[in-house]
């Protein structure tokens, strides 16, 4: 049987021929760290003895508070609550697995053996785990200059809120609570760092698996007091996975260039699994409160929204994010003219969280719809009916929040889910199981599945009238740079840093499919240079941007090249280039059927410019630029269209929960996504399967713990469970609907979280409704057989 | 997450390796699954590791005098693909449940024992049968009884200065009939509730893992004709006797009580049917 892969990628990652970070050894005599880390959730550091650790043979350096202290400035934070972060705890320490000292020896493992000669003296502080007392009067300080572990508080009204709450025929009112999780990458983070000091001054050059936003180089940078453009970066072609996880490796990019400084050579870390588990990132906790406003036909007509972020220890940049990356489509899926937001993150004893895919999404459609569940159960009506009846149906359309939904057929969405999913049959079984005295749910969620982030979501957190004039942000532009060479092959580079996602396949399918040519005459670059690749602030490899912008871009590149063979074409042809085609590899005039090849046209500019005419285009490399529309910086009235592109989901789980155990069974999973134009559909398998996974671990399986003292209990795969094969060969039911974006050049939107953000939801809603005969609220997750046991009592 | 330093040795005897056991500070490596983990994260730091892999007679699988020998360096995975493991189905019956088929190409059976999980399948299954584990020390040879092996939760009978060197499983017998089955929260995870079952006539031996320090053996009289739901009252109130842990997010206890309560009546009755057949 031969095996013909899907991607470009995947020959080489099959074959162990993959290049990540570690297999790397781009600076010779490089040492290895290892990073010391609190065993204490929250304790004053009251000295710290680095002599005994120094001494033991082989060991180059050891980097403590002082030195830190001496040389990083805390990082620039998105609010001005004085809760400065740095790399390792100076004077403090605030969850257990906080950096306090790096180790540079010769070999991980004599790094490790002078590690546990760090004396560090700790004076054990109060701790506060739970973001509910960490909001109250009683919790102690983490910060204790800020007055508040309260990090940010906005409220913000759009529409006649409580006018609509006075008259509504029904208030429906949830509270709920979302765990934290992760999406635990394959590869954990990687550094290789090098301090320089050159003639114009101190510098870094670093390799390492970050994969943006990118304005965390400048947030880095900044921490470092070196200018943005002393601050080199490589980020290596392969990255074992991240979703977002490996955005919180910067602190220790820092860190070790830190490090680096004080062993006057280049120094690696490479973060093992219990470091991973224990300090890395996670996607944030949330405390959630949903009320809405219905009319007694179903109809919701205002909401009131609150958000309690747990962003762990610090408000490390880009939190609190999670709270805004949905701000344009907080009401979802529903045409909803009214709603009310308070948006709060406060800080706990546990560590720092942050992107994670879905990022904002699953916490805010967790909310969103369990409260149209019991929306209608008050109005008695059918889960599929209360939602038909609620959605969005004319695009372009503007929420209440600023967003703008650029296209869609939700209905035609939801029917298909329906009608493929199998509904009717679901609530036969159920009917069915429950004449034998058996638990069985249907569960949906409809969600809007915002891609290419607006930056100019992270103003939100200031108040408008704190916003400084001429220093809005907004927008997300992506740079690629294309060239051809003198044999006609053409390169794409791509500043977009993927993580398996197979961006190189499908760049080089659109430049191919642009320019006319075969494949083959088109290859994709990845690795990544911040000295060499184009790159904005917005650049990385985040909020599903690779779709809708970086292949808008990639177009703008390869159009300009084609102009450059037609100028070289016209030569050889003896015609205007306006108007020359370019397809199976060739140049040719429509008029006369006449053609050069591609590479021969390409020659004509490298070997024979002069035959040019005065004024041609002659761009042999060039880039091209997607400036999105639409995406502008907040109002003053605080309204902000958050993501350029919305697509769509409407997913469907039915489960069996077994009578006698309790165990959860995935009977069935139907999904039904909209992400406008499909640029390769087994790739857009690969996502929504994966998001899909990535949901039911949230679901099912995984959970961040931490003991009431703040000491984590998933610190290890023992206790934090991911999905793996056997627990992910559910029955699946995928289609699609395709409503192309106006407002990117191929009509593509993203597609890589949609099920993230909306799996772990209807599955809480499949296990609500099947043991809703026993009057059991289900406001929580994870689920699994031991919490449905406590949940029933003795029920 | 690297090992602190130890010094390793591959001794050429039984008799070499006790010695060097003797010594003191030293640990006993066969497959390593439970004990390199605890190593690389410094959990235990054992200053010699007496690799016992490749001791001459300790490779041994044989059926013999109505026993299923397995020598301490006999991997999981061989047993469980070999013809012999037929003599003893309990045996093969729980191995696929040992943690994962990678795990179980490098997990030893005499390892599982010797580690003493609470929740290992291995220990219940040994207890169960009422198999004998073989020691050796200073003193020479000794048998332990299944049911004296495990002393506490990863506590075994065994001396710093002894190794074990095998263990017998009883071969079936006519008329007997055997359940096995466990719940954890994935495929391969250590079981919240587990139960090794052997019925012969109407008498049933039960052992649970997974809700105590070690396997909780219990014998009970079945009616003729046992049926699931009338066993659940008596496994129920046995479950609710035998489980005394805590419990975790995993399982909290009032599960695992559960859990056990119904696996142990579907297994009896599985085994019922299976001895009477």
């Amino acid at each position: 049987m031969t095996w013909t892969p899907a991607r470009d990628e995947d020959a080489a990652l099959v074959t162990g021929a993959g290049r990540f970070v570690d297999d790397l050894d781009p600076l010779p005599g490089t040492l290895v760290a290892a990073v010391v880390r609190s065993p204490h959730p929250h304790a004053r550091i009251r000295g710290v003895d680095l002599a005994a650790a120094r001494a033991h043979p082989g060991v180059a350096a050891v980097i403590g508070p002082d030195e830190v202290r001496a040389a990083v400035r805390p990082f620039p934070l998105s609010t001005s609550t004085p809760m400065p972060y740095l790399p390792s705890g100076v004077d403090a320490v605030r969850y257990v697995g906080e950096p306090v000292a790096v180790v540079v020896a010769g070999d991980r493992y004599v790094a490790e053996d002078a590690a546990e000669l760090v004396a560090v003296d700790y004076e054990p502080l109060d701790v506060v785990v739970d973001t509910r007392e960490a909001l109250g009067p009683e919790a102690v300080l983490l910060h204790p200059e800020a007055g508040t572990n309260v990090a940010t508080d906005r409220t913000f009204t759009f529409g006649p809120v409580d006018e609509t709450f006075a008259r509504a025929d029904h208030l429906v009112h949830g509270e709920y609570t979302f765990p934290r999780y992760s999406s635990v990458p394959m590869e954990g983070y990687g550094v290789v760092a090098q301090w320089v000091d050159g003639a114009d001054g101190p510098g870094v050059e670093c390799w390492a698996n970050f994969h943006g936003p990118f304005t965390m180089v400048p947030v880095a940078a900044g921490a470092l007091g070196i200018p943005v453009s002393r601050f080199r970066m490589h980020v290596p072609a392969d990255i074992g996975g991240s979703f977002g996880i490996k955005s919180g490796i910067y602190p220790y990019v820092v860190l070790m260039a830190l490090a680096s400084k004080h062993a006057g050579r280049p120094v690696r870390w490479t973060e093992d699994r219990v470091e991973h588990l224990l300090a890395s990132s996670s996607g944030a906790g949330r405390v959630m409160g949903f009320s809405a406003a219905v009319s007694g036909d179903g109809v919701v007509e205002a909401l009131r929204v609150d958000l309690v972020d747990d962003v762990g220890a610090y408000l490390r940049p880009p939190e609190p994010s999670t709270l805004y990356r949905c701000f344009g489509n907080i009401t979802g899926a529903y045409d909803v003219p009214a709603v009310a937001i308070r948006a709060r993150a406060v800080v706990t004893n546990r560590a720092p969280t942050g992107l994670n895919r879905g990022f904002g999404g699953q916490q805010l459609y967790f909310g969103l719809e369990r409260l149209m569940d019991a929306v209608a159960a008050r109005t008695e009506l059918d889960v599929a009916e209360v939602r038909r009846r609620n959605l969005v149906r004319a695009f372009p359309h503007r929420t209440p929040t600023g967003g703008l939904y650029d296209s869609g057929d939700y209905p035609a969405a939801l029917d298909l889910l329906l009608a493929k999913g199998g509904y009717d049959e679901l609530r036969a079984r159920q009917e069915a199981a429950r004449a034998e005295g058996a638990h069985y749910g249907v569960g949906l969620a409809l969600v809007v599945d915002p891609s290419g982030t607006n930056i100019g979501y992270v103003g939100l957190a200031t108040p408008a009238s704190e916003r400084k004039p001429g220093r809005d942000k907004s927008g997300s532009t992506e740079i690629v740079r294309a060239s051809v060479d003198l044999q006609g092959v053409v390169t794409v580079l791509l500043g977009s840093v993927p993580q398996g996602q197979g961006h190189a396949t499908v760049a080089r399918r659109v430049a191919a499919t642009r320019l006319g040519l075969p494949v083959e005459q088109v290859r994709v670059v990845v690795d990544m240079d911040t000295a060499s690749t184009p790159w904005t602030v917005t650049s990385g490899s985040y909020s599903s941007r690779f779709a809708p912008l970086v292949t808008s871009a990639v177009v703008a590149a390869v159009d300009r090249l084609a102009e450059t063979a037609r100028a070289g074409a016209s030569v050889l042809l003896g015609v205007a280039p306006d108007g020359l085609e370019l397809a199976d590899g060739s140049v040719r005039d429509p008029a006369t059927g006449a053609s050069c090849l591609f590479r021969h046209a390409a020659g004509v500019v490298h070997w024979d410019p002069g035959a040019l005419p005065a004024g041609a285009p002659a761009r042999l490399a060039t880039e091209g630029e997607f400036v999105p529309p639409e995406a502008v910086a907040a109002t003053a009235e605080d309204r902000i269209n958050s993501s350029l592109c919305y697509g769509f989901v409407a997913e469907m789980v039915g489960v069996r929960i077994d009578a006698d155990t309790l165990e959860v069974t995935l009977d069935r999973v139907a999904t039904v996504h909209d992400a406008g134009t499909v640029l390769d559909p087994v790739l857009l398998e690969g996502q929504v399967l994966g998001a899909l996974v990535h949901g039911l671990g949230g679901a099912a399986y995984e959970e961040f713990r931490y003991s009431p003292a703040g000491q984590p209990t998933s610190a290890t795969f023992l206790d934090y469970l991911c999905p793996t094969s056997a627990e992910t060969a559910f029955p699946l039911v995928s289609d699609h609907v395709s409503s192309p974006s106006p407002l990117t050049p191929l009509g593509a939107k993203g597609c890589g979280e949609g099920s993230s953000m909306s799996f772990p939801v209807a599955y809480a809603n499949a296990v609500a409704d099947a043991l809703a005969p026993a009057g059991v609220a289900i406001d929580a997750l994870p689920l699994h057989g031991s919490v449905i046991h406590d949940l029933l009592g003795d029920r | 997450m690297k090992a602190a330093p130890f010094a390793y040795c591959r001794p050429d005897s039984v008799d070499e390796a006790v010695d060097v056991l003797a010594g003191g500070d030293a640990k006993v490596l066969a497959g390593g699954q439970s004990l390199v983990p605890v190593l690389a994260m410094r959990l235990g730091r054992p200053g010699t590791l007496v690799d016992i892999t490749r001791l001459p007679g300790l490779d041994s699988l044989v059926v013999q005098d109505g026993q299923l020998h397995v020598g301490a360096a006999v991997r999981q995975r061989r047993v469980e693909r070999s013809a012999e493991v037929a003599a003893v189905p309990l045996v093969a019956r729980a191995l696929p449940f040992v943690g994962h088929r990678e795990l179980r190409s490098r997990g030893t059976v005499c390892g599982s024992l010797a580690h003493a999980d609470p929740a290992a399948e291995l220990p219940a299954v040994a207890a169960c049968l009422g198999a004998s584990v073989v020691v050796r020390g200073p003193g020479g040879e000794r048998v332990v009884a299944a049911a004296d092996f495990v002393t506490g939760a990863m506590t075994t009978a065994v001396g710093p200065d002894e190794l074990v060197t095998g263990v017998r499983f009883p071969v079936a017998g006519a008329g007997e009939g055997f359940g096995f089955a466990e719940l954890a929260r994935r495929h391969g995870d250590f079981a919240l509730a587990g139960v090794a079952v052997r019925v012969r006539g109407e008498a049933a031996t039960l052992a649970a893992f997974g809700v105590s320090d070690r396997p909780v053996v219990r014998e009970l009289t079945l009616d003729p004709d046992p049926t699931e739901a009338g066993l659940r009252p008596v496994t129920d109130a046995l479950a609710a006797e035998v489980v005394d842990t805590d419990g975790d997010a995993h399982g909290s206890r009032g599960y695992r009580v559960r859990l056990l309560g119904v696996l142990a009546a579907r297994e009896i009755v599985r085994a019922h049917r299976e001895a009477h057949r």
